[in-house]
């Protein structure tokens, strides 16, 4: 995928765009508001990672809001160290897709930015997931594995939901309890650990193959073993 | 009618005033005093956060400079030019208070005495116009009727029965021959009829003022009536002087009351003026004195005094986190840096090497987090956080949470018993109510003995929502509860589990935001049980209007 990485910090900026082309990215970098801005405006990405305070004169919700202006819908990121609830609300209202605040994970911001990317290809309402032997029915709500029913809370069933859409792609723990319980806090306790581990009860203990990864010092991630 | 004319004059006067003191005085602007320029006025260091204002309202400045502190800017224009600069003393408030004073006391009086005037002397004269015209009406139906022999009848008759002896008529005939009357001559100056004039006449030797009308009568006859008015024109001396001395009264009375005005109005904000000058010269402790008449004084104090405690807890707060940051921060620190500079110098293999980085940039995520979450507790105690509030139902919030934390109890063999009812109605921000019970269950299910039971439970009462969180757990020492929601504060219980000591004192925080409280106690079974009240949804948004309103406006 291709993507637009523009921070000023050399070393943060240096190790975001190291750490994307190692996981197989094409990566370009500005290190100002104004070469970003004419960048996105006038080339073509998968996603956008945005540092808000910029050199230059022009800030990254300048950016963000010039790019929305001219219906340029690339997935943006912003990445900043503005971590008030507020900045974050002003962030996302000026057009940003997401918003993760520094110091941070790169695992975190890998993971957060291929299912931006991802995101944005739009592939339209889908009423069926299916992982390998796995399918998951939206409309009949009916979880099968290998022809046979597993039963799933509605919760459980959300988280399964949430994986199968990111399927191949790792997803943290931020991102679970943001995308399955719309809680933007961090609990102290591991709690989401808690429930993947139910879910691998149900939908892959009693199989073969596991479907439910643990990406170590990252998240998780739902794919078929041989891919 | 006329006293309504001078009741429209008085609304619209002070209007007048504004508009003349505040934009149409045509002065330069405020040019700053500078050292030197005005040598005596400028008794002020520049540097003083009061100078501009002082300066300004200062009398002595004015009196110095020998201009009558009432009136100087006249006096600056006309009689020196180099004292133009002194107007600042124009921008008082003060001056302005006092000059719209003197001038709203000037209008009220001139306006009571036209009404005087007008109901005393100006009666009189309209009750002799009247007499002439009842008079001459009489004597015009007489004239109708007899002609002149019953004309000069009726006039003798007139003057024969006039007990006061203040009547005047004067019958002439062509040539003005007099035909019948008490005036001897027709008088030189009364030339047309119509007018009423007043003149001086002689009657039987006596000189007396008089107001008389003429009347033509045809066949070349004149008629004069009048009123001998001498009396009525001493009264109305009388009463001219009493104006005129009222008028000095007036003046004399404007001026002191003006001066008292002004010297009430300093002294009312004189008090603000010292307290914030004390807080701007680092005197954090100092107040405004409430005098308890409890006028708006008074409540502008309150309000003043309200917003300086405000500011003292912050201040405290951020006291408090900085040392709180300097001392428990520090140990996390120490042991970050002590993995690397280990491993720096004692790894023996890459593997090693990345195990000691893993596990300090772990130490630093957790030092980031307790960082993220002295913010978050600081910007909820700021108070700012009010946008989110709404009205919200915390039943389904509630059992959300018990669903999330269920499952982590189950894992450590700990019950979670739910007993919560259908609808919890209060105002506030689902996010941070949802963290603070979050965070409740989280030290519930943590200090929970295995087979224990932590119980989560709300009830609607009279005064809000009630949540409570108990367990079975170790609990808190009495002594201990009051500190529990310090920051960094961590029983001993809780020495060898991992925390922050920060968690109730967000829930706290989230408690106070919402005009709730965290209330902690003994759980009766043994262990810890924390109540979180929330106010009704009503209470909630009347006092989170409350918040935003003046009491002064």
């Amino acid at each position: 995928m291709r993507i637009l990485v523009v921070e000023d910090d050399k070393d943060v900026a240096g190790f975001v765009v190291r750490g994307l082309r190692e996981a197989g990215h094409v990566v370009e970098h500005a290190d100002n508001g104004r070469d970003g801005l004419f960048l996105a405006a006038s080339e073509s990405f998968d996603a956008v990672i945005l540092d808000r305070m910029l050199p230059g004169g022009i800030d990254g919700l300048k950016i963000l809001e010039t790019l929305r202006g001219q219906k340029n819908t690339v997935p943006v990121l912003i990445l900043s160290a503005l971590a008030d609830v507020d900045e974050r609300v002003k962030g996302l209202k000026a057009g940003g897709d997401d918003y993760l605040t520094k110091p941070f994970a790169f695992a975190e911001l890998l993971a957060r930015v291929e299912a931006l990317a991802r995101r944005g290809k739009g592939e339209g309402p889908v009423t069926k997931l299916v992982v390998e032997d796995l399918e998951l029915d939206l409309l009949s709500r009916q979880v099968k594995r290998a022809g046979q029913k597993v039963d799933l809370q509605p919760r459980e069933f959300r988280l399964l939901e949430y994986l199968m859409r990111h399927a191949g792609q790792v997803v943290t723990r931020t991102m679970l309890l943001e995308g399955v319980w719309d809680y933007h806090f961090d609990p102290q306790t591991n709690v989401i650990d808690v429930h993947v581990s139910r879910l691998r009860q149900k939908v892959d203990k009693p199989f073969p193959t596991p479907l439910i990864h643990t990406v170590r010092n990252a998240g998780y991630m739902l794919r078929a073993d041989q891919v | 009618m006329l006293p309504t004319g001078g009741g429209h004059g008085l609304p619209s006067a002070p209007d007048g005033v504004g508009s003349g003191d505040g934009r149409g005085r045509g002065e330069p602007p405020p040019v700053p005093e500078t050292p030197g320029s005005a040598g005596p006025a400028t008794p002020d260091p520049a540097g003083s956060p009061l100078a501009g204002s002082q300066s300004a309202d200062s009398p002595l400045g004015a009196e110095q400079a020998g201009i009558d502190p009432e009136f100087p800017p006249a006096a600056g224009r006309h009689q020196d030019p180099d004292q133009a600069h002194r107007l600042p003393m124009f921008r008082s408030a003060g001056f302005r208070f006092a000059a719209i004073y003197a001038v709203l006391l000037a209008v009220s009086a001139g306006s009571i005495g036209y009404y005087v005037w007008w109901a005393t002397a100006g009666l009189l004269d309209r009750q002799v116009e009247a007499a002439i015209g009842t008079d001459w009406q009489g004597l015009a139906e007489r004239w109708a009727e007899r002609d002149v022999p019953g004309l000069v009848q009726t006039i003798d008759d007139r003057l024969m029965q006039n007990v006061d002896d203040d009547a005047i008529y004067l019958l002439v005939g062509p040539g003005l021959h007099p035909l019948a009357g008490n005036l001897e001559r027709w008088p030189i100056t009364v030339q047309a009829s119509g007018p009423l004039y007043e003149l001086d006449v002689s009657r039987a030797g006596i000189r007396s003022l008089a107001m008389v009308r003429s009347y033509d009568l045809p066949g070349g006859y004149h008629l004069l009536i009048g009123r001998d008015v001498q009396v009525r024109a001493q009264l109305r001396r009388l009463l001219t002087d009493a104006m005129l001395w009222a008028l000095v009264i007036l003046v004399a009375l404007a001026t002191v009351g003006a001066l008292v005005v002004r010297s009430l109005f300093r002294r009312a904000i004189a008090n603000v003026s010292a307290t914030a000058t004390a807080i701007a010269a680092g005197d954090l402790g100092q107040r405004v004195e409430i005098s308890g008449r409890g006028d708006e004084f008074d409540q502008l104090a309150e309000v003043i005094n309200d917003m300086l405690d405000r500011i003292g807890r912050l201040m405290d707060g951020v006291r408090q986190v900085s040392n709180a940051i300097a001392h428990d921060l520090r140990t996390p620190i120490t042991r970050a840096r002590t993995r690397l500079e280990d491993a720096a110098l004692h790894a023996e293999t890459t593997d090693d090497l990345r195990a000691a980085i893993e596990r300090a940039t772990q130490d630093l995520d957790g030092i980031v987090a307790v960082f993220q979450a002295l913010l978050r507790i600081a910007e909820i105690e700021a108070g700012s956080r009010r946008a989110a509030f709404t009205r919200i139902d915390v039943a389904p919030l509630l059992a959300d949470l018990a669903e999330l934390y269920g499952a982590v109890a189950e894992e450590k063999g700990i019950a979670l018993e739910t007993d919560l009812p259908g609808a919890l109605p209060t105002f506030g921000d689902s996010t941070l109510i949802q963290q603070a019970v979050a965070n409740l269950l989280d030290n519930a299910v943590k200090f929970s003995p295995a087979a224990g039971t932590v119980r989560l439970g709300a009830a609607l009462g009279p005064t809000g929502v009630a949540i409570r969180v108990a367990d079975q757990g170790p609990g808190i020492p009495a002594g201990d509860l009051d500190r529990a929601t310090q920051r960094f504060f961590r029983g001993e219980a809780a020495r060898h589990t991992p925390g922050s000591g920060l968690g109730l004192t967000l829930v706290q925080a989230v408690a106070h935001l919402h005009g709730g409280s965290l209330r902690l106690e003994a759980n009766p079974g043994g262990g810890l049980m924390a109540v979180l009240s929330l106010p009704l949804p009503e209470d909630g948004e009347q006092s989170n209007r409350d918040v935003t309103r003046s009491p002064l406006a």
